[in-house]
């Protein structure tokens, strides 16, 4: 009479339609929501996905319905003190007269909000929407420094552990084919041969013909079952490589200038591009460190709190921070087992004194030991002087250094694109 | 019957199994039986949370179109259940045939009998017993039919866009309760003959565009045909009039306006029998499990877990609680229930003055006639008794808007029974509950506008919404819609226009 089913492996994702409906419907809202997590998440916790909260009178779907006012009658269950007859104020906000249509339903025009979980793929692909950028692209990096074994298709020489049986089994059948092409073939025309014969009345043709026919085939069968079922021309193996991985630990410093003439809106493109770079390098290393270090005319190692809302004014010398970040370098992490990542981002504001300096130390104490050091220089500006003393140490250590110049938000990613172009491709 | 006590429990662990389920539902569908439910054959399904999530955001369905708005509600059903704000519902039950039920995986061997009771007995016995269910819908198409609507849609939004046929969809939901015939019904068509009939109407009105747009100059323009109104009468279908009279709609568009308003109509009966349908099966999940206790299929711990969640889902908080949220149809459906076999086999005094005919009678017959004839609004009326008012300490509230007062109108006492009795099923008249909008006019002559009226029920104006559903109305119908609201002495007292017009213009 009954029938049970078990349904636990059907599909399940059946409302991902739905689902990606909604999503595309609400896009301007959603975009909105990720660009307020990105303004407002720390770096490290930024790829998480995400809550989005709509305001529900965006998304309700209107229908007909009483609105306020005329004559209602309602019954409530629970009666503790009134008798017929009382009255009484209407309670405050609106729990009396037009509440109560059955259960509450979730689509009224409350005021509430609407907020639902947006995965870590769809929170990256809405982020780097503002970007241009569908996904990034993974790739390697140089200077790998352990391997893994990865399968790499199959070989003629092998362990034999490593057999792949259908493989084999499949060669063998080729050549069990190949080889005996030529038989088969004549064995086909002698046996039409020989049903022509078998054909025609019995009294026309001889029967040593026949036979003589019947010979050859039987010798040509027996030849091409001589063929072996399995060779060693056909065994097949697993072939496995070995594939450097990078090595598993990354620190990435950020530096950046926090002097009066960074404004809000340079400080958030910066920090933009500090979570591209660690969301680039997340997806390299298992483990990341992050190093804040910011800096007016004195550097500070700092929090990430700190880092991008702490407000400062003063001069400028950068050379303090690289100073700093050479110091901590130093102390806290060996370039033999780190791989140690720079991002500088500064207005081009700079004591003048200073840049030489800069270049200096850049040169002989950090370059050297980083993977990469990349210096964005966030300005509508002419270029200042340290713009033109960096270009120097460009040209010195063209591998190690790259800078690049953004005037605004959708510049990033072209930039950071633009900065580790040339690395992957050397990778690649 | 001592012979049977002494029977070997079915389980003892809360783990289930398959065999585990066989076996419940073997017990209590004979169970089922000896109490004369008659109900469709059973499909149950085991799903996941996660399947029951998409069960639910498809308004129930096992398949349904595509559509945004599904996808909200899964959304939201997502992070609710995610935050445990909330649990999901044990069961889902399909009004079909065979009656499809949704088991979740999670559930005890315990829940897992309940909801065998609840929904492959109980709903399945009202979906097949109830005179609405009967009337309304087609439970051995309906499955056919979604599969129908969701290929077309699919269809649809290959041919002319996924935008195209959304904003389409957007606009008919806006409309969806107003896409039922209350009171007549064709003949249910099954899906096959379903096809036919939509390729044979896209032809048909390929061919002769409606006769109400017929430029042809008439023979004779009398005087009196400009009074005439079109339709002639009140239209309350809105969805069907304007599926067979928008001048504008593509014939691809008129057929989905059409899935729409089937499927409003399929689910309009659930809507009616709220408070029985739920009433019904808890009252049988109840008494059916009490009966496999009684006879020792089921343990005590059973029992206790059973009537835990039993007693959880007929709770109804009292109004000034902050819970709640309006009468619980489970309470109120599952005490009705009870209290009707409870009048036919104890009567009282007052129950005999109030219902001479069922009292003392044969209440499996007389039950299994109140969930065959009644909706919720007649039921109520037929069969709340003054016990359960008491029981359930209700009083009647008026909201008057012109005064300045809430008002007790009735309590649960001699005087109140009555009025009590007449405002809770005048609470669950959907007539009542949503306004009442039909189709007045169409200039057919001039301008081509849509003429809406709304029968206005106690004085209720209508929502702030009123305006962006009528946008909706007018991307539909693509001419000028108007709204009027109109007291009972046929006074207009309140127009909406869509697109916005000035407000002084009086109405022709």
């Amino acid at each position: 009479m009954s029938y049970i089913i078990d349904r636990r492996l059907n599909a399940k994702k059946k409302s991902t339609v739905n689902r990606q409906r909604f999503l595309r419907r609400y896009k301007q809202h959603i975009k909105r929501a990720v660009e307020e997590a990105i303004h407002d998440r720390s770096i490290s916790d930024i790829e998480r996905g995400g809550e989005v909260t709509i305001p529900r009178r965006d998304i309700s779907e209107p229908v007909f319905h009483h609105g306020k006012g005329g004559k209602n009658t309602r019954i409530y269950p629970g009666n503790k003190e009134f008798v017929t007859g009382d009255e009484f104020q209407r309670p405050e906000g609106g729990g009396g007269g037009g509440a109560g249509q059955g259960k509450a339903s979730n689509q009224g025009e409350g005021e509430d909000n609407f907020t639902f979980s947006i995965s870590q793929e769809e929170f990256l692909d809405f982020m780097f929407e503002d970007l241009e950028l569908p996904y990034l692209v993974r790739k390697q990096l140089k200077d790998a420094t352990s391997f893994e074994t990865r399968r790499a298709g199959f070989s003629t020489s092998g362990s034999p552990e490593k057999l792949h049986i259908v493989r084999s089994l499949r060669a063998a059948h080729a050549r069990r084919i190949a080889l005996g092409r030529e038989d088969r073939k004549e064995i086909r025309e002698l046996r039409k041969q020989l049903w022509a014969l078998e054909a025609l009345p019995t009294g026309e043709v001889s029967q040593e013909e026949m036979q003589a026919l019947r010979d050859k085939i039987a010798e040509l069968d027996k030849k091409a079952r001589r063929l072996p079922f399995i060779d060693d021309f056909d065994l097949r193996y697993n072939n496995l490589i070995r594939v450097p991985v990078p090595s598993s630990k990354a620190v990435m410093f950020c530096v950046m200038d926090v002097s009066g003439s960074m404004t809000q809106t340079i400080k958030d493109i910066a920090k933009r591009f500090f979570i591209l770079l660690y969301l680039f390098l997340e997806r390299n290393y298992k483990q990341i460190e992050l190093v804040f270090v910011r800096h007016h005319t004195h550097a500070k190692e700092v929090d990430e709190q700190e880092f991008f809302y702490s407000r400062e004014t003063g001069g400028t010398i950068v050379s303090s921070a690289l100073q700093l970040t050479a110091d901590i370098i130093d102390a806290r992490y060996s370039p033999a087992d780190w791989n140690i990542y720079v991002a500088q981002a500064s207005d081009g504001d700079n004591w003048d004194g200073d840049s030489a300096t800069c270049s200096d130390l850049l040169m002989k104490r950090i370059l050297k030991k980083v993977q990469y050091f990349a210096y964005v220089e966030i300005t509508t500006g002419p270029h200042q002087n340290l713009w033109y003393e960096y270009e120097h140490v460009h040209q010195a250590f063209p591998d190690e250094f790259s800078m690049q110049h953004i005037t605004d938000a959708s510049e990033i990613y072209p930039v950071f694109r633009k900065l580790f172009e040339k690395r992957t491709e050397g990778a690649a | 019957m001592s012979a049977t006590k002494k029977r070997k429990p079915i389980s003892t662990g809360s783990e289930w199994t398959f065999d585990l389920i066989e076996d419940y539902d073997r017990e209590i569908g004979r169970v089922a039986k000896n109490f004369g439910l008659d109900t469709y054959p059973n499909q149950i399904e085991v799903i996941t949370s996660e399947q029951m999530m998409d069960a639910y955001a498809s308004i129930g369905m096992p398949l349904n179109y595509s559509h945004w708005s599904f996808g909200k509600q899964f959304v939201d059903t997502e992070q609710n259940y995610k935050r445990g704000r909330m649990g999901l519902a044990y069961e889902i039950v399909i009004n079909s045939n065979p009656c499809i039920a949704y088991l979740m995986e999670e559930n005890t061997i315990t829940m897992q009998a309940l909801v065998i009771a609840h929904a492959c007995y109980g709903h399945n016995s009202f979906f097949k017993g109830n005179y609405l269910f009967q009337t309304w819908t087609d439970a051995s198409a309906i499955i056919d039919y979604l599969l129908f609507a969701k290929n077309y849609i699919s269809q649809c939004e290959e041919r002319y866009g996924v935008d195209e046929v959304e904003q389409l969809l957007d606009s008919c939901h806006a409309l969806m309760n107003y896409g039922v015939n209350r009171y007549k019904r064709p003949r249910p068509l099954t899906a096959a003959e379903e096809r036919e009939r939509q390729m044979a109407r896209e032809e048909y009105i390929q061919r002769h565009l409606n006769d109400l747009w017929n430029t042809i100059p008439r023979k004779e323009v009398s005087e009196e045909a400009m009074v005439v109104r079109y339709p002639k009468e009140p239209e309350e279908n809105l969805l069907y009039f304007i599926e067979k009279n928008a001048p504008l709609l593509e014939p691809w568009q008129r057929e989905v306006i059409r899935i729409v308003r089937k499927i409003a109509q399929y689910f309009y009966p659930q809507k009616q029998t709220q408070v029985m349908n739920e009433g019904w099966a808890t009252f049988w999940h109840y008494t059916l499990l009490h009966q496999l206790y009684d006879e020792g299929l089921v343990t005590d711990g059973f029992m206790m877990e059973f009537l835990h969640s039993h007693s959880s889902v007929i709770y109804q908080p009292p109004f000034d609680s902050p819970y709640f949220s309006g009468i619980n149809p489970y309470t109120l459906g599952f005490h009705m229930m009870s209290d009707i076999r409870r009048i036919c086999e104890k009567p009282t005094d007052e129950d005999r003055e109030w219902f001479p005919d069922i009292a003392g009678s044969n209440w499996i017959e007389t039950l299994d006639k109140a969930m065959r004839n009644y909706k919720d609004e007649s039921f109520i009326m037929q069969f709340l008794s003054p016990r359960l008012m008491r029981e359930l300490r209700l009083f009647a509230i008026l909201d008057d808007a012109e005064r300045p007062t809430l008002r007790v109108d009735a309590i649960h006492d001699e005087m109140g029974y009555r009025r009590l009795r007449e405002e809770l099923s005048a609470q669950y008249n959907l007539g009542n509950r949503e306004p009442n909008i039909q189709v007045y006019n169409v200039n057919v002559r001039g301008d081509r506008s849509l003429t809406l009226r709304h029968y206005m029920h106690n004085g209720q104006p209508l929502g702030d919404t009123t305006d962006e559903v009528l946008k909706h109305v007018h991307r539909l119908w693509g001419f000028d819609v108007l709204l009027e609201s109109v007291t009972p002495k046929n006074e207009v007292i309140h127009a909406y226009h869509c697109p916005p017009r000035e407000s002084t213009i009086e109405l022709a």
